[in-house]
């Protein structure tokens, strides 16, 4: 081998580098660079990919990669039954799993033709609301970390963690809840609960405050947010933009109020919007959508019935703990429902309800209950079997995951900026890569 | 006269050739026709005045594992003015496995479609930019098909050699 001296080196890495390539010495800062941000990066929030085309530091066009997380959650709802899956939603926006366990079980109700009780459709407006506010104190935090000011991330993760500890007493667990029932929720709020969520609204608004004040006075965040990444109403409403990110640009869409779902039409709320289309338009629009939040909370608790939790349907829903353990025809229809699942009637539904991110929307196909005879028809006709021919599990779950749809948004919205700014923008549309990978 | 009967009657109006196949279950509104017709009745349907169906919301495929219309096409679409949600269906047979792309009509519909062509197979004439969204390029199964098992396939995708 030869050896290379003190003098050879430069010029033989140099000499080799120009070997297939087109790039010469002289005008290399006039040639365009490919950047390849992430996966592994701690500004994309996630396993997110981004080849950026840049100009100096000026990007002019970015593609974004996805499918690094991909863990097939479509697949695996064909092969399970609807009650099986509530665990898994909470994988998917994993930031607000509450808020994916309540979409989930809407979605199986809606299809099965059941409602829950009163009091359990109020349990679930005031679970998804407190999830509301958890992911929205997390966007902050996590987007004023990304453009530098870190502070806060810590204030508002301190009132997060209050949240997670309301889970904890209510459903045992603070980050995987998967607390809601197909036909209600696992358990009523308790006392100790209840009382947690009632003193956590009290102080919580001048919690946000001081949050707010350490980022609106804050020169530098202003600036860094201000004008970047502007997308208009039209635009917006095009490239199907929605939740905070589309009423960040003054689109009154808000499924709440649009399409009403739970008890949502007998609450006072303001949907907020901002006219500016901008990245500090859509934390505007968080921060005030965590103040309107916990007026709904306030007149949740100010309306709940008092009531049953879990529908009284057999062959449906499951039946109560305690029943089970001491009657006969409980225990069989909880064996039942466990071991075969739920049959809805065949058909199929989409239901879409608003979450932190925007709409997250499950379409169901049922293929209903397969009579004796009718499984020799079925089977066979392309030459294999499908699992089930669809009995006691969805035929099809397609998740519309408002992050995968907003990250649409993205080569548009950092065309002509900074690269510095694509940190900035990709925090303003607050992706969670669990949903939008599936 | 609601809005659901008014699109009906908007749609045979501007389209006599066409059969629409509308049915009406749990509250929602959909409506099947003929595959060839997608980008047409698409366009109608956002650009009529009254209509104004401006947000596409989701694109998808159903896999119903027959020889005949193997796949059905499902489009999630929203109103804003109108505060009303369509779904709009169309067949697709696996010997002609491709369908119009709607992306013209509605950019959303952009990473959609490629999701249905990663999971499902199912090509879009005129897509700008068809590729695999989830799964590698050289892939050659397609995950959401009944036949795709879920243990997956061994050896399709490529392993560290020995």
């Amino acid at each position: 081998m030869q050896k290379l001296t003190k003098e050879g080196v430069y010029p033989k890495i140099i000499e080799a580098l120009l070997k297939d390539s087109d790039i010469t010495i002289e005008d290399a800062l006039e040639n365009e660079m490919i950047l390849n941000m992430g996966p592994q990066h701690p500004a994309t929030h996630g396993v997110l990919r981004v080849l950026l085309r840049l100009d100096g530091e000026t990007v002019v066009a970015a593609v974004p990669e996805l499918g690094y997380l991909h863990r097939g959650y479509e697949k695996l709802a064909e092969n399970m039954t609807f009650y099986e899956f509530i665990p898994h939603t909470d994988r998917l926006d994993y930031l607000a799993p509450m808020a994916n366990n309540v979409a989930w079980v809407l979605a199986v109700e809606k299809l099965m033709g059941i409602e829950a009780p009163p009091r359990a459709q109020y349990i679930r407006m005031m679970i998804t609301e407190l999830a509301r506010i958890a992911s929205h104190l997390l966007a902050t935090g996590a987007l004023a970390m990304d453009v530098g000011a870190l502070t806060v991330f810590l204030w508002t993760l301190r009132e997060r963690e209050k949240i997670l500890d309301i889970w904890d007493i209510l459903c045992g667990a603070r980050f995987t809840n998967s607390y809601t029932r197909i036909g209600g929720v696992a358990n009523d709020i308790q006392p100790a609960a209840l009382a947690k969520v009632k003193w956590f609204i009290e102080q919580f608004d001048e919690n946000l405050e001081e949050c707010e004040r350490l980022l609106n006075t804050n020169r530098i965040f202003i600036d860094r947010l201000e004008g970047v990444g502007v997308i208009s109403a039209e635009d917006a409403i095009d490239i199907g933009l929605t939740g905070p990110s589309l009423r960040g640009s003054g689109v009154e869409f808000d499924l709440r109020r649009i399409t009403p779902y739970l008890f949502y039409n007998d609450i006072d709320f303001k949907v907020v919007t901002y006219p500016e289309g901008d990245s500090l338009a859509r934390y505007f629009v968080r921060i005030d959508e965590a103040r309107e939040s916990i007026k709904i909370i306030k007149q949740v608790l100010d309306k709940m019935p008092q009531g049953d939790i879990l529908l009284n349907s057999p062959k449906k829903v499951l039946p109560k703990k305690t029943e089970i353990f001491t009657r006969m025809e409980e225990l069989i229809q909880d064996f039942m429902l466990v071991n075969f699942g739920i049959n809805p009637p065949k058909g199929d539904i989409y239901h879409a309800v608003e979450n932190p991110k925007g709409e997250l929307g499950f379409y169901l196909v049922s293929n209903g209950k397969v009579e004796g005879s009718q499984w020799e028809g079925l089977k066979g006709e392309l030459g294999f079997y499908s699992v089930n021919h669809g009995e006691g599990h969805p035929w099809k779950c397609k998740i519309r995951s408002p992050s995968f749809v907003n990250l649409q948004s993205l080569p548009q919205l950092v065309k002509g900026h900074m690269i510095s700014d694509v940190v900035a923008i990709i925090g303003s549309l607050d992706p969670v890569m669990g949903e939008a990978d599936k | 006269m609601n809005f659901k009967e008014l699109i009906l009657q908007k749609l045979n109006g501007e389209f006599p050739g066409i059969n629409f196949d509308a049915d009406e279950y749990r509250g929602d509104l959909r409506i099947k026709f003929d595959k060839k017709y997608i980008v047409q009745v698409c366009k109608f349907l956002k650009g009529t005045p009254e209509l104004n169906f401006n947000m596409c919301e989701d694109v998808t495929a159903i896999d119903w594992a027959k020889k005949k219309d193997r796949f059905t096409m499902v489009y999630q679409i929203f109103s804003l003015p109108n505060k009303l949600r369509l779904c709009l269906k169309a067949d697709v047979d696996e010997s002609d496995c491709a369908i119009d792309s709607v992306t013209s009509v509605w950019k959303s519909a952009n990473w959609a479609e490629r999701e249905t062509y990663d999971m499902y197979g199912i090509k879009f004439n005129n897509h700008p930019d068809l590729r695999r969204m989830y799964m590698p390029e050289e892939f050659e199964y397609y995950p959401l098909r009944k036949d795709f098992p879920l243990m997956g396939i061994p050896g399709s995708l490529t392993l560290p050699k020995k």
